[in-house]
Parts: structure tokens; C-alpha cells; sequence
């Protein structure tokens, strides 16, 4: 199913797309299985209409938006980002949306909205993947507030010229290509604006290894693999070194959200 | 009881040989007919650790196998399924060496020694090593049997660190069914010869006398 966008030339990236069909094959979404082909194989019958989103806490027009009213917020763009997983691998792939601050403005955050939470989908008769305790569901991911204001924090419906397949997180989810894939909470619920720093579901379930805020960060280790290279999927393979991993994931324009920051404690 | 003749087990044997060659056939077909994924190199690396590992627990298993059933030809199986547990160890080694590292040893090392699900992981195939050059019949009599016994128990420790190595490895997903099963069923396998000497020990000196020759001469069997 099309999905209509214009290219925003503000954010492309001069790398090769990922091929749709990695792009579609290869993913973590543990709803559905901690396989990397368990989403594309048990996704398929995701509901994605209706669909609502709840949008509460911290705002002064707390506001449930269908996806309808969702896709008619703000102009589609089509933006090509590159994608970095935590584990190690990375892919460049054309995303469709509107920044998250579209919406943010719309709900009027009070003085209080230090941060935001996502929470994700969770239904048992839908996702298979939740039945194993890998992580508490449901998914719970979340930004500080001027992260969630900056423009690259894209609120994702298609990718392709297309509406997101199942299992890249239809009908509605985050895209911040400067942190490790897993912060782009998939199939958003619900987003909630908070005084406090909100608890994650990577950071639940492993503190040590998976920190609040989760940059791209190539002098940061993950405690069992080096951050410092990536395998970009397609192309890195048999004879190519995998390539260098870049600060933020190459999007410079995050640094100043972190200036004094200690990046190493908070990783 | 079954007992095949010469005839029939050079057959059994050259049948498993070809059944434990299949997953690395698969490899090489899925490879040149792209079926290998979008991550070719972690869908290799992984599935000759995988086969490291069921190879061991199958070498694990014909003493016992061999105790319960009294087919003691099988025994004349274990050092091939050994070898191939060496093989796929060594794929697994290979694709780290060569494609996380491009054969850069000082890099790989500090990996080694920075990453304790490395350094276990790597500490298990060094120790393959010597059982994979110790494995023919004239390094079994130059040792003697009780010696060369003695250095191949060790392959328990090399299943419980390669079973830890999968363990970290998984420790990030909390994904920890497989090697639970990997884990169940080499300590299953440690009980029963554990279990096994206590009983030969509680026998009279003369049948564990016995016993001691018996398992002296099996490893010289081919």
C-alpha cells in the first residue's frame, strides 16, 4: 500500500539503501519472536486498523488520535537515514513521516514534561514473542524532551514509498537514527509526557548493558562486543572490512543535546 | 543385540560421515543460492557454533549410549563424531578470525582477553586442539590409554566453557533456552559417568579391575 511523501533533501545520505527485502527480513521486534526472521514470519496478521494512540501526562490537550487523524497531522516527508543496531550491524533505509515535534506542539507539553514515554503494543493473541521473559512487556522506550523536540526524531508511518509492513513497527513508530535502533519504539500505544525519567525495557532488563540514553557512540563498548565497527547489511560482507562506526551515528547535529555531558556514564 | 558385521559397519560409518557433513553442505548450498540472509556471516557463525556444540554432546553420548545397549561398536564411531566437532569448532573459529577481524591476530587477541565470552569461547577451541592431534592410533599408544584417557576426559570442560560461551552470548537477549538445553544435557551426561565409576568402584577390586582394562584397550579400537 503507497504511501505519498516528498523527499526532504535535508536529510539524505550519500550510502546505498538497504535492499527492501533485507530491510524486511532482518528485524528485531521481540513481540514477535527473538529470531530475526520471526517478525516477517509471525507479524502478518497484526492488526494495524483501528488503531489509536493516547497521548497523556505532562500536556495540557491529553488527546487519543486515531491513525487517520495521525497521518493527516503534518505534511508526509520522506527521509533517507541510516539505521545502526547495537548489535553491530547497520542499514540505510528511506523512512516516510513528520517530525515528532509536529505532534508535541499540537498537545502543548506543560512545564512539568521533562520526558517522554513510548509505550508499545502488547497483546498476547497478536504476538507470539511475548510469551518468552525476555523482556517486561509491554515495550517501554523513552527520549528526554529536547531529544523528542529535535527534527531528526522522526514519528515513522512508511518506509519505501510504502505504509511500515507489520514488522517493521506498523502502523505508527519512532525513528532516531542517532541511538541504537532498539530506542525507535515500534507500534506505539501510547506516549506519555513526564517530570521523570522514564524506566526502558532494554535498561530493565539489562542495566549494565543497555543505558537511558543509548547513543551511537564508537568509543562506548557494549561490555560483550566493540562498538567501534559496523557490518552495513548487503555490503559489508566476505571481503570487506567492516566499516568504522561514527559518533551519534554520523548526526553531528545531536552533539549539542550533550554538551557537558559525560557520554561514557551516561552511554 | 545388534551387531553389525565388518561389511555393514563400514557402511553405518560412512553414512554418519556423510549425515555430519550435511550442515556444512548447507552452508555452501544456502551460500550460492543467497539463502544465507540479510546477515550472511552472523547466520554462519552461528550455525557452526551451534553444530560445535550438538557434536559434542553426541560425542558425549556413545560411552553411555554404548553402557546402556552393550553395542560396544559404537565406540569405534566416537573419534570421527570428535573430529567433527573439531571441524565445525574450527568454521566457528575461522568466520570470527576472518570476517570480525580479517585475520588481524593482534586485534582478534585483544578481543580474547577484553571479552570473557570470547576468552571462553576461545579457550574451548584451543583445548580441542590437542584432542583433535592426540586423536589417531599412534599418538593413543605413544600416551598409553590410561594417559590418553586422562586428556580426553577434558572435552567435559570443553562442552561446559563452550555452553558458557553461548550462555554470555545469549545473556544480552535473555534468551537463554538453548543453552539451558545444551547445559541439561551435558551435566545429564557428567552424572551418568559420574554414576558409572561409583558403581565400578562399589564392585568387587577384581571387576573394577576389569573395568579399568576394558576402558584401557577401547580407545586403541578403530
Amino acid at each position: 500500500q503507497k504511501l505519498a511523501a516528498k523527499a526532504n533533501p535535508a536529510y539524505v545520505v550519500m550510502d546505498k539503501a538497504t535492499s527492501y527485502k533485507d530491510a524486511t527480513t532482518y528485524n528485531n521486534f521481540y513481540e514477535f519472536g527473538s529470531d530475526k526472521s520471526d517478525p516477517v514470519e509471525n507479524a502478518g496478521n497484526l492488526k494495524t486498523r483501528p488503531w489509536t494512540v493516547a497521548i497523556e501526562g505532562e500536556v495540557k490537550k491529553p488527546m487519543t488520535l486515531d491513525i487517520d487523524s495521525l497521518l493527516k497531522l503534518a505534511p508526509m516527508e520522506e527521509r533517507i537515514y541510516r539505521l545502526r543496531c547495537v548489535e553491530g550491524w547497520s542499514m540505510v533505509i528511506p523512512w516516510i513521516g513528520y517530525s515528532l515535534s509536529e505532534l508535541i506542539k499540537k498537545v502543548e507539553p506543560t512545564g512539568n514534561a521533562r520526558y517522554v514515554e513510548f509505550t508499545t503494543l502488547a497483546d498476547n493473541r497478536q504476538m507470539p514473542g511475548l510469551r518468552a521473559p525476555v523482556l517486561e512487556w509491554p515495550y517501554v522506550e523513552g527520549l528526554r524532551m529536547d531529544e523528542a523536540m529535535h527534527p531528526l526524531a522522526l514519528l515513522s508511518f512508511g518506509m519505501y514509498g510504502q505504509v511500515l509492513p507489520n514488522q517493521s513497527g506498523a502502523p505508527v513508530r519512532m525513528v532516531l537514527p542517532w541511538k541504537y535502533g532498539f530506542k525507535s519504539a515500534k507500534s506505539i500505544v501510547k506516549i506519555r509526557f513526564l517530570k521523570d525519567q522514564p524506566r526502558t525495557a532494554w535498561n530493565i532488563a539489562a542495566a549494565r548493558e543497555y543505558g537511558f540514553y543509548s547513543n551511537v557512540n564508537p568509543d562506548v563498548d557494549h561490555p560483550r562486543w566493540s562498538q567501534a565497527t559496523e557490518r552495513r547489511i548487503g555490503e559489508d560482507g566476505f571481503f570487506t572490512k567492516k566499516r568504522k562506526t561514527l559518533m551519534f551515528n554520523g548526526y553531528n547535529d545531536v552533539a549539542s543535546l550533550y554538551s557537558g555531558m559525560d557520554l561514557k556514564k551516561y552511554f | 543385540m545388534f551387531n553389525p558385521s565388518p561389511k555393514q559397519f563400514k557402511f553405518i560409518k560412512a553414512l554418519l560421515f556423510v549425515l555430519a557433513l550435511l550442515p556444512a553442505v548447507r552452508l555452501l548450498v544456502f551460500g550460492f543460492t543467497d539463502r544465507l540472509g540479510a546477515n550472511p556471516i552472523e547466520f554462519i557463525t552461528r550455525s557452526s557454533g551451534d553444530w560445535t556444540l550438538y557434536f559434542l554432546c553426541i560425542t558425549l553420548v556413545v560411552t553411555p549410549l554404548r553402557r546402556f545397549t552393550n553395542w560396544n561398536w559404537l565406540i569405534k564411531l566416537r573419534r570421527m563424531i570428535g573430529l567433527f566437532a573439531f571441524f565445525y569448532g574450527s568454521l566457528h573459529f575461522t568466520t570470527f578470525l576472518w570476517f570480525d577481524h580479517f585475520f588481524d591476530i593482534a586485534e582478534m587477541l585483544k578481543d580474547v582477553v577484553k571479552r570473557p565470552f570470547i576468552t571462553v569461547g576461545f579457550i574451548a577451541f584451543v583445548m580441542l586442539l590437542p584432542l583433535a592431534l592426540t586423536s589417531t592410533n599412534g599418538m593413543i599408544r605413544r600416551l598409553g590409554g590410561k594417559r590418553w584417557q586422562w586428556l580426553h576426559r577434558s572435552v567435559y570442560a570443553v562442552a561446559m566453557l563452550g555452553i558458557l560461551h553461548f550462555w554470555w552470548m545469549r545473556a544480552g537477549k535473555h534468551n537463554f533456552e538453548k543453552p539451558i538445553l545444551f547445559g541439561t544435557i551435558v551435566a545429564a551426561l557428567l552424572l551418568i559417568r559420574v554414576y558409572f565409576a561409583w558403581r565400578n568402584r562399589g564392585d568387587g577390586a577384581a571387576k573394577s579391575r576389569t573395568a579399568v582394562q576394558k576402558r584401557q584397550v577401547t580407545p586403541t579400537l578403530t
